[in-house]
């Protein structure tokens, strides 16, 4: 088990940002004197305390060494590549499925997704992608009149 | 002589044809998520929720349920078979099962876990039938503070008793409780946390929230881990019919881990590993070969499957009467009550007998429904497990997308879909539970105002948790078990030192 747990420390950090963002946007919520006793920054409050000592003691925890997880696996390493992919995946969905309409931004998200978890096979993924998105999209658009972003291909469904 | 009255009316519900497909629809989608690893209950209701706005309440809720004792059923196929377990409440069965499995055994195995399932789900679903009206009778009777007293019981059990460091079990839930406070304040209308976004004002969708760590998060982590080792799926081999020994070791453990099951499940106490764990350890304990235990023993299914399913339906207990949601899939549903205008408590037996009765009567057919599902027809799940990776987990972002996207057609949800995506990713590498997270966002709303409604008649004095009897003592309870663990590492410590 290596003795850095940098990971871990960021990670705390991190919660100790939030109780603090928590506080903060906890003073600008207006309260109104007629609620002052138990008005809405009481739990808002008990929030913020809440994270900050779970921040602390993450903080204590992860200086000492820190806690058995993945991050201390040598078999758990990182995926940089695939992970990679499915960000890159998700980074295309929400700016392409307003212009492009569903099915296409999903084809794409689809095909992705499956390079990350090592498929190599593109042609096949795409036609099984598109496939899918379009009849999911005329389950949800069509049947069930849920309305999921139309664009260049959804108007010949 | 009421409760079955009550109960026979509810099977005039459940049996209309209408409702009966609903209840199959149910229990087939809901086999098909508990056998594919990486979707559960919780994702799949959190997917359906917007079915809410076009369905009527009763027939959604037939569907919910179906689902949530289907995935029951069809995770033990994946944790025999695959070794995988779906949830950490079938680790067991993968444990026993898997060996089993690979002695030739699997077609004996699957059998025990679905009769097992059967079995703990009809005496689970008995038990919240007789329950259920006990429970309500004493609840009408509590005020806001015992309320509130009990949901913060619950939300100890749930963050910090169970999983491995209560630490990180109660970060997750004060992030989720974070998550809940977001969105305007119903009792005095100011915004909180809104960070100046229109689209935050009525808070964050709990759909956003369940697809984004139990979806995206799930996935990312199972990329970025995936090319180290693919599972194997053990053939079905060997009948599917127990032999008489096979039954002769089942049935007294299948009642053994219904009786542990279904009064853990049914205590806010939550988590169906518990249960699951204890059954084993008991199994073992009284079992004439415990020497086969962890080589495959039957007795190692049979036990902490049907405590596993005995819980899942006790969990329903406390969610129906008091409306308070003990696991991630529970508070899912709470949530689609709430869509409806309806409020879970010991007022939804009177006010909505037929929905109640009509749901606990189609967990009775669902049970039936499902033994048949997953006995004969087992060769049909175990083809589901052969979809590839690959194209399983570009399926389940597509469906990710619609689910949130569907709402309100707004890339603000979908960004934030990402965002706690990536949070659930962080989550699961760093072993923080995500449950807690759902559970505290569903559940901390309905706690803050049962806070301020007690503190409101005791004009301001917070003594008023403790003056109470119960509810001091329920504080005393949540106190303990958030202590307990630690005195006990303490004691042990010290004995140790007096030992060296």
């Amino acid at each position: 088990m290596p003795a850095r747990a940098t990971g871990q420390i960021v990670l705390a950090t991190g919660v100790l940002a939030l109780a603090g963002i928590v506080a903060q946007q906890t003073t600008v919520i207006p309260v109104s004197p007629l609620y002052a006793k138990v008005g809405p920054t009481v739990f808002p409050w008990m929030v913020a305390a809440g994270l900050a000592l779970l921040g602390l003691l993450l903080l204590i925890e992860a200086l000492r060494g820190g806690w058995p997880a993945d991050d201390h696996d040598e078999q758990t390493r990182v995926d940089g590549r695939a992970l990679g992919w499915v960000l890159a995946g998700l980074v295309a969905n929400v700016v392409l499925i307003g212009p492009l309409g569903f099915i296409l931004a999903s084809t794409l998200l689809f095909c992705c997704v499956a390079r990350a978890f090592g498929s190599t096979q593109l042609p096949r993924d795409a036609a099984i992608a598109f496939v899918f998105a379009a009849l999911t999209y005329v389950g949800f658009a069509r049947v069930l009149g849920i309305n999921i972003g139309a664009g260049l291909v959804e108007r010949f469904f | 002589m009421e409760t079955l009255a009550a109960l026979g009316h509810g099977f005039a519900v459940a049996l209309t044809p209408i409702n009966l497909l609903w209840a199959f629809a149910g229990v087939t989608v809901g086999t098909a998520v508990g056998v594919l690893p990486g979707l559960g209950p919780a994702l799949t209701i959190a997917l359906l929720l917007p079915i809410t706005f076009k369905v009527d309440a009763t027939a959604a809720f037939i569907l919910f349920a179906g689902i949530y004792y289907g995935a029951m059923y069809g995770g033990s196929t994946t944790s025999i078979l695959l070794n995988t377990p779906g949830e950490s409440a079938t680790i067991i069965t993968a444990l026993e099962g898997n060996r089993m499995a690979r002695r030739g055994r699997a077609g004996a195995a699957l059998a025990t876990a679905a009769i097992g399932s059967f079995v703990a789900g009809t005496l689970g679903t008995l038990g919240i039938t007789f329950v259920a009206p006990v429970i309500v009778e004493f609840a009408l009777r509590f005020g806001p503070a015992e309320y509130f007293a009990l949901m913060v019981l619950a939300f100890v059990t749930v963050s910090a008793v169970l999983g491995n460091s209560s630490v990180r079990g109660l970060t997750s839930l004060f992030f989720g409780i974070f998550l809940g406070l977001i969105g305007v304040d119903l009792q005095t209308g100011q915004p909180r946390f809104t960070f100046g976004l229109d689209e935050l004002l009525d808070g964050i969708n709990v759909i956003v929230v369940a697809v984004g760590l139990f979806a995206v998060g799930e996935t990312l982590y199972l990329a970025a881990r995936h090319r180290f080792g693919r599972d194997e799926i053990i053939p079905m081999r060997g009948s599917l019919w127990m032999t008489a020994e096979e039954w002769k070791r089942s049935w007294k453990p299948w009642l053994r881990g219904s009786a542990i099951g279904f009064p853990i499940g049914a205590l806010p106490a939550g988590g169906a590993e518990v249960p699951t764990f204890l059954s084993y350890y008991l199994e073992k304990k009284l079992s004439r070969k415990p020497e086969e235990f962890g080589n495959g023993a039957i007795e190692g299914v049979a036990g902490p499957e049907a405590a596993n399913n005995a819980s899942a339906a006790g969990v329903l207990v406390p969610m129906l009467t008091l409306g308070l949601p003990t696991s991630a899939t529970a508070a899912i549903i709470l949530s689609a009550f709430q869509s409806y205008g309806i409020n879970p408590g010991p007022l939804l037996l009177q006010n909505q007998p037929e929905l109640v009765w009509g749901l606990i009567a189609s967990l009775y057919i669902g049970n039936v429904m499902l033994l048949v599902l997953n006995l004969p027809l087992i060769g049909l799940w175990v083809r589901i497990l052969t979809i590839p990776a690959p194209l399983l987990y570009g399926g389940i972002l597509v469906f990710a997308t619609i689910g949130t996207y569907g709402i309100s057609n707004s890339p603000i949800d979908l960004i934030l879909l990402y965002l706690i995506g990536g949070i659930g990713y962080l989550m699961r590498r760093y072993d923080f539970p995500t449950a807690p997270v759902i559970i505290g966002m569903i559940l901390g709303p309905l706690a803050e105002q049962e806070f301020r409604r007690a503190m409101g008649i005791s004009q301001g004095d917070p003594t008023v948790f403790l003056t109470h009897p119960l509810s001091a003592f329920l504080l005393a309870l949540a106190a303990l078990a958030l202590a307990a663990p630690h005195l006990y590492r303490l004691l042990v410590r010290n004995r140790g030192d007096k030992a060296a």
